[in-house]
């Protein structure tokens, strides 16, 4: 295990969204030791994405939010999203263009290190996630299920103190998905980082084996359901 | 009916030639008249001996050297400044809301003549200009003006300073549009998530991709800048004077044998443009090259609240100078007695307004007229060219884009010279026609550059609507497509108008001096020592695009307000 990798606890408080006047859902407060995979679920347009985007500091802009997010027993809240090491692997694909697979890789390690190091830092992980040999590739050509993997990659080889994913095997074929979502959340409790994963599949939270978070609208919204 | 239809739709096939070949025609004609006078031949003055004399001559002018040496070193250093200050700037501010406020300055402000705001600049930063007299004598201890020439210093700092002041905004709009192509804000987050600073995130991730989209812009400036002459004959020294001006002189003296000369030195002027444009590629293969390690070295950056605030405050200062040198013309023109260190005239007078006014009546119809013809014919090719575009459903390829910017890149003092000899020789020149061409070759790339996008993203559900109404085509353009893009019409049109009224070497040369405009009047004036009629030219000329611009603003609202008004 890398140096710096564990995490420690990440805390949520009394957290829910709004748009305008309209609470999305019932505030939540949730506690993860480091090594746990929480997972969040809900239909879409239950605020699952701004959910993680605002804990990690990157809002969407039509989302207000409350509550508070606590990190190893430091409020991070009000901090700017470079200043709180909350690793986000958006649902959306995210990997930087201009640069290829392990390039995407070698610009989230940790300064410091020599080039030759960093190359052989990036090529090490894509291994460990069934991607060797892929340092020289072209973000561009990348399936949906390598695609998922380098974010994973990229967002872990910050070295993070707690790590969101949101929807990160949505977009793969089911053979493949059982498969995938195995190596992927052992990587992620292999490096002892509180992780929460947002889904709509339950399997999804199974495998995961942490506490599952329904996101419950508040009373009067989802009474016509 | 169908067959007229398919006539008309035919003639706007021919739309893209047409467009092109306005503008390609004069830069070809415009070499040919350069390049063949230069190598002694131009049988107007009985030089039908083709040799190496005008080289010569022009080699063995003792100015020579240093005018090229200013040349190079102020248009590097303007278009360096500007770029610096542009990507300093939206690098370090575009998450702050500094930024949204800042940018909505920049139309105004670019819009602002360059022979205006050259002399609004040296009103300002003269020794004896508006800003020593603010700062005298409590700061200073002048009570006279100082024996300093802050303006037409020898290192050609004032003319630096004047190009900052014109290119930034610029590049800063070309760096908004581009980065209307981009979507960077899903990239910068994740790099943010990463650890990234604002700056590191953009530097990192925005530029590499946005860089590409700001050459042919980027390139633009930099030719501009190597062969400027308004602002040059303004702000730069005069012994010697950058070659651009020493063109213009040549090609103006009496002495005719000098015109084979000024030739050669044009041709020089293109070389200088087109090395200084390659040597500026080959920097940037070389910088790519090393900045590839730099990319991915992990290096997050700094909080850096100092730099970010230094260089907003240079942004801020930029265009609050460019305003303020304005407000100096607007100033001098209505002032009465004003004596140095006084910081306002102490009494205000119309007189240089009613003396000069009769006299500039006639320039600034031709400006007006010039411009509101040009715009409107650059308006009508764009539309034309646009609608075809979007009815075969092609695009503008890179190459069209080149060949579009071409008139932004070919320096103007390089081939207008060469055109007005051809003109000559066909007898058309000195003729309003032949400004018209000349300005329209400037104002229809800016027209097309402002107008393609708005027209490309228009949403094609109202006319797929209207088709299914059963409009025809030009239904649709007249009754669908042109009530939508008013907004963007005008804004265009606005751009238009806004280059022709500041257009100055093409006006010199078509014009032959036998047509003048309120640039001409106001460089003009500057030969002469009246401030208050120097400030009646230049701030009549930076009046009218400003008018412009404040009706493309307005004339969209109070339509949009009326409709409002008219709903049930």
């Amino acid at each position: 295990m890398s140096p710096g990798a564990t995490g420690g606890r990440l805390d949520l408080d009394k957290v829910t969204l709004w748009i305008g006047p309209r609470q999305l859902f019932e505030p939540l407060t949730l506690s993860l030791a480091a090594g746990t995979i929480a997972s969040i679920m809900g239909p879409s347009g239950s605020g699952k994405s701004a959910l993680l985007a605002w804990i990690a500091g990157v809002p969407i802009p039509a989302f207000r939010a409350t509550g508070r997010v606590v990190l190893d027993g430091r409020d991070v809240t009000d901090l700017a999203p470079e200043n709180r090491r909350i690793g986000l692997v958006a649902q959306d694909d995210r990997l930087f263009r201009h640069l290829r697979v392990g390039e995407n890789l070698e610009m989230a390690l940790p300064a410091g290190e020599p080039v030759a190091k960093r190359h052989q830092l990036a090529e090490k992980s894509l291994t460990q996630l069934g991607l060797a040999g892929f340092q020289h590739r072209d973000v561009a050509g990348l399936s949906g299920g390598e695609r998922a993997r380098v974010s994973l990659l990229r967002a872990m080889l910050a070295e993070p103190l707690a790590v969101l994913l949101d929807e990160p095997f949505s977009k793969l074929d089911l053979p493949l998905r059982s498969q995938i979502r195995q190596g992927f959340l052992d990587y992620i409790r292999n490096r002892c980082v509180p992780a929460l994963i947002a889904t709509h599949d339950s399997a999804d939270a199974q495998t995961a084996g942490g506490p599952v978070h329904i996101l419950a609208g508040p009373p009067g919204i989802l009474d016509g359901f | 009916m169908s067959g007229g239809g398919a006539d008309r739709q035919g003639w706007l096939r021919l739309a893209p030639g047409v467009t092109l070949a306005m503008s390609l025609t004069p830069i070809g004609a415009g070499l040919i008249g350069t390049i063949l006078p230069a190598f002694g031949w131009m049988p107007a003055i009985g030089a039908v001996d083709p040799g190496l004399g005008a080289w010569v001559a022009l080699l063995a002018q003792l100015e020579l050297p240093g005018a090229v040496m200013l040349t190079v070193w102020t248009g590097l250093a303007g278009t360096g400044l500007s770029l610096a200050l542009a990507l300093g700037f939206v690098a370090t501010s575009h998450h702050r809301p500094l930024f949204r406020r800042l940018t909505g300055w920049l139309a105004p402000v670019l819009s602002l003549p360059h022979a205006a705001l050259a002399i609004g600049l040296a009103f300002m930063i003269a020794p004896s200009g508006w800003i020593a007299r603010l700062l005298s004598p409590w700061a200073t201890g002048w009570g006279v003006p100082p024996d300093l020439w802050t303006d037409r210093d020898p290192l050609g700092l004032g003319l630096i300073l004047g190009l900052v002041l014109k290119e930034t905004p610029y590049l800063l709009l070309a760096i908004l549009a581009a980065l209307s192509h981009l979507d960077p804000a899903r990239d910068l987050a994740a790099a943010r998530t990463l650890g990234y600073t604002p700056a590191k995130a953009w530097l990192k991730v925005v530029g590499p991709r946005l860089y590409p989209l700001l050459r042919l812009p980027l390139y633009a400036v930099l030719a501009y800048a190597l062969s400027v002459v308004d602002m040059a004959l303004i702000l730069a020294p005069a012994t010697p004077p950058p070659l651009s001006v020493l063109i213009l002189r040549w090609f103006h003296d009496p002495d005719l044998a000098l015109r084979l000369q000024a030739a050669a030195a044009s041709c020089l002027q293109l070389g200088l443009v087109g090395a200084a444009i390659l040597g500026w590629a080959a920097m940037e293969t070389i910088v790519t090259r090393l900045a590839r390690p730099w990319l991915t070295d992990g290096k997050r950056g700094r909080a850096g609240a100092a730099a970010r605030r230094f260089l907003a405050a240079l942004q801020v200062a930029t265009l609050g100078l460019s305003a303020a040198s304005i407000a100096a013309l607007a100033l001098w023109s209505v002032a009465g007695r004003w004596r140095f260190p006084d910081d306002l005239p102490a009494v205000l007078s119309m007189n240089a307004w009613a003396a000069q006014g009769r006299r500039l009546a006639e320039p600034a119809i031709a400006t007006l007229a010039l411009g509101l013809l040009a715009t409107a014919i650059a308006l009508a090719l764009t539309i034309a060219c646009l609608e075809n575009e979007q009815r075969r459903g092609i695009r503008l390829g890179s190459r069209g884009l080149i060949l579009l910017y071409l008139p932004l890149l070919a320096p103007q003092i390089a081939f207008l010279p060469g055109a007005q000899i051809v003109m000559i020789a066909a007898g058309i020149d000195g003729g309003a026609l032949a400004v018209l061409w000349c300005h329209l070759l400037y104002v229809l790339p800016y027209v097309f550059l402002s107008l393609g996008d708005a027209y490309r993203r228009l949403d094609m559900r109202h006319v797929d609507a209207a088709s299914s109404l059963g409009a025809g085509p030009w239904t649709i353009l007249w009754r669908v497509k042109l009530p939508l893009l008013l907004g963007p019409l005008l804004a265009a049109g606005a751009v238009g108008f806004a280059v022709s009224v500041a257009l100055y070497v093409p006006t010199v040369f078509a014009g032959g001096g036998r047509i003048s405009t309120l640039a001409i009047e106001a460089v003009n004036a500057m030969a002469g020592a009246d401030r208050r009629a120097i400030g009646v030219a230049a701030s009549l000329q930076a009046f009218l695009p400003l008018v412009a611009y404040a009706l493309a603003i307005l004339v969209p609202a109070a339509i949009g307000r009326r409709r409002v008004g008219r709903a049930p």
